[in-house]
């Protein structure tokens, strides 16, 4: 609110009166400083988008500097056409839903007695929960652990290890507790509402803006998310995407073909690329789209866990 | 669990404490759930750390394993790893303190500093966008740029250049570059957030009296906007402090290749590679060396969260 207020009077002003030379000055560095920041962000990502619609020899022979050259759709085709990438997409989609609603119900329901101002012994289960932030077991006894419950190649080693996330349920129980009224609760009490009941139809109705930014943090973590599939599946038919692109994207990359007939060569090597600029494009498609919905929750969120992170 | 809370909690006031207990059980019984995965999950494996001090053998299991005391830390200590370790993991971490602090300030003081709301929006937008790639993507991204061959790099290079690009990805003394600047390429807009939240919360009054006086919008943001966002960008700088020995394996891992190894081998990375990824895999070492590093990790961060707490009256956790 505040910033809109100043913009305004700066607005304002400057129809009052001409820059001062220093400020002229001021203004053209800061100008050149975003551009060179924004242009040194975009055009890596521009790059991407426009090599992986142009067509394979455009790619190898390095022609593609700026927009598409030879608007072509096979890196696409070729992409859809990956067994591997097409399960590693079906098996992505399951462990983030699954994996999402997981961490959100398991969240909400830990929030919600920490944020209560009665519960005895708060204090103690948040030792107890922040501890698990500053230290843990590490690597190699959390993997014994995994393989002693036998959720090795299981979906389970991939979403009940991280099920609670210590700093989302600070985020979550910040919320909880300050933009729900304690009024609200003390007059619910009267009229003889449970605990439970106060938490389905009150608690929850009312925390619709923190589930959204729960739902936004947990879901793109496990989109992205390749260590815990890394170290617990064996099974290729269970790899998420991101393994899948590990394979292709990076792994592969420092091997040469063998194949010794130049051209054959040089039009399997764009396709190569090809695949592999289309491949970066449709991993990351989805979770660039779910962001503008959520743009104004994504920012609260990061706000009210750093008031109390 | 519930008795034993309460007693720590109050040991006098048992009768109303235990009506208290009774009266908020459903509370309890939310709780439950996340103590239960709490307890397997995050405290399982601190139970699994005693193999540090400890002989591992499969068929005995944690429990059964024989003690061996400080054996295996001696060894690290006493290997050749030891040192190279430790320094790239430190120069890693500092550089990227050093690199990524500034940035973000730099970009919500010029951001802030726009007058065009809409031009603000667009440019804070395209300067979150990176931070929504994956750690995978971004490795891939940065090998296809820096592909000898057939990347962007690699055209440029030609432009100017006779002679073949060098393998960079390969290089070792490339590596803290490259995992450091795409770090800030990446995070730059993303951290940048919380401060452009507290430039919004400038009282515009302390601006339009600087102006009364004359002063340039230059002058603004030297002696209004950056005091406004010192005490955030202190404490955040406090806390990257507390990390500086807690180098991620993912992006390091990924980056790593036979070649760059000298200087791409962090502590995280190694622990992976002792415990798990070798064919002999010894998981007493392993853990020990990870302990090693979780320990001086907590002792940096109680000692930053002391400092934090004299700073400004509240602690972190």
């Amino acid at each position: 609110m505040k910033a809109k207020k100043n913009n305004e009077y700066v607005v304002g002003q400057r129809g009052k009166r001409r820059m001062s030379k220093d400020d002229r000055i001021y203004y053209t560095v800061i100008h050149i400083i975003l551009g060179i920041l924004l242009l040194t962000i975009i055009y890596p990502l521009i790059y991407i988008v426009s090599s992986s619609f142009s067509s394979p020899t455009a790619v190898s022979a390095g022609r593609v500097i700026l927009w598409p050259v030879d608007l072509s759709l096979e890196g696409y085709t070729a992409v859809f056409q990956n067994k591997d990438v097409l399960s590693g997409y079906g098996n992505t989609i399951l462990y983030t839903v699954l994996g999402t609603l997981i961490n959100v119900c398991f969240t909400m329901i830990a929030a919600y007695p920490l944020a209560s101002k009665k519960l005895p012994g708060k204090k103690f289960f948040m030792f107890l929960f922040t501890f698990t932030m500053i230290f843990n077991g590490g690597m190699i006894p959390t993997y014994i652990l995994i393989r002693d419950l036998h959720m090795i190649d299981t979906i389970w080693a991939l979403v009940i290890p991280g099920a609670i996330s210590v700093y989302n349920l600070m985020i979550a129980r910040t919320f909880v507790q300050s933009s729900i009224p304690q009024e609200l609760y003390e007059a619910a009490e009267l009229d003889g509402c449970s605990d439970t009941r106060y938490f389905f139809s009150m608690v929850l109705p009312l925390s619709k803006a923190i589930i959204a930014v729960l739902v936004l943090f947990y879901a793109i973590g496990h989109w992205n998310a390749y260590f815990n599939a890394f170290l617990y599946l064996n099974d290729r038919s269970k790899f998420p995407l991101q393994l899948i692109l590990r394979e292709i994207l990076i792994a592969n990359s420092i091997n040469n073909s063998q194949i010794v007939d130049p051209e054959i060569a040089a039009a399997k090597q764009g396709m190569a690329e090809l695949l592999k600029y289309s491949l970066i494009l449709v991993s990351t498609v989805p979770v660039m789209c779910l962001y503008p919905f959520v743009q104004k929750y994504f920012v609260k969120g990061v706000m009210i866990g750093s008031v109390k992170g | 669990m519930k008795s034993n809370t309460a007693k720590v909690a109050a040991p006098r006031k048992k009768g109303r404490l235990m009506k208290r207990i009774l009266s908020c059980w459903q509370l309890y019984v939310f709780l439950l759930i996340p103590l239960i995965y709490l307890i397997i999950f995050c405290y399982g494996p601190m139970t699994g750390l005693q193999i540090a001090f400890k002989k591992f053998r499969a068929a005995d299991g944690i429990w059964g394993s024989p003690w061996v005391g400080f054996d295996q830390f001696t060894k690290f200590f006493n290997s050749y790893m030891f040192v190279r370790v430790l320094k790239n993991t430190i120069v890693v971490s500092l550089y990227s303190l050093i690199a990524g602090f500034p940035m973000p300030i730099i970009l919500a003081l010029v951001l802030n500093s726009l007058r065009s709301d809409r031009y603000r929006k667009v440019a804070q937008t395209i300067t979150y966008l990176p931070y929504f790639i994956s750690t995978v993507v971004l490795v891939g991204i940065l090998t296809q740029m820096l592909n000898p061959r057939v990347g962007l790099v690699a055209n440029l290079y030609r432009m100017f250049s006779d002679s073949e690009m060098p393998n960079i990805m390969a290089s070792p003394s490339a590596f803290p570059h490259l995992y450091v600047w795409s770090g800030v390429w990446q995070s730059m807009g993303y951290n940048s957030i919380i401060y452009i939240a507290a430039l919004a919360n400038t009282d515009p009054e302390l601006h339009e009296a600087a102006e009364v006086d004359g002063a340039s919008r230059f002058q603004r943001v030297i002696h209004i906007d950056l005091p406004t966002i010192l005490p955030t960008a202190s404490i955040l700088l406090i806390m990257n402090c507390g990390n500086i020995m807690n180098v991620g394996f993912e992006k390091a891992f990924l980056m790593q290749n036979n070649v760059n190894i000298e200087t791409s081998e962090v502590i995280s990375t190694y622990v992976y590679k002792v415990g798990l990824g070798n064919t002999v895999t010894d998981f007493s070492y392993a853990t020990a060396i990870g302990l090693f590093n979780s320990i001086i990790n907590l002792a940096m961060i109680i000692v930053v969260n002391t400092i934090t707490k004299r700073l400004n009256g509240n602690s972190l956790f």
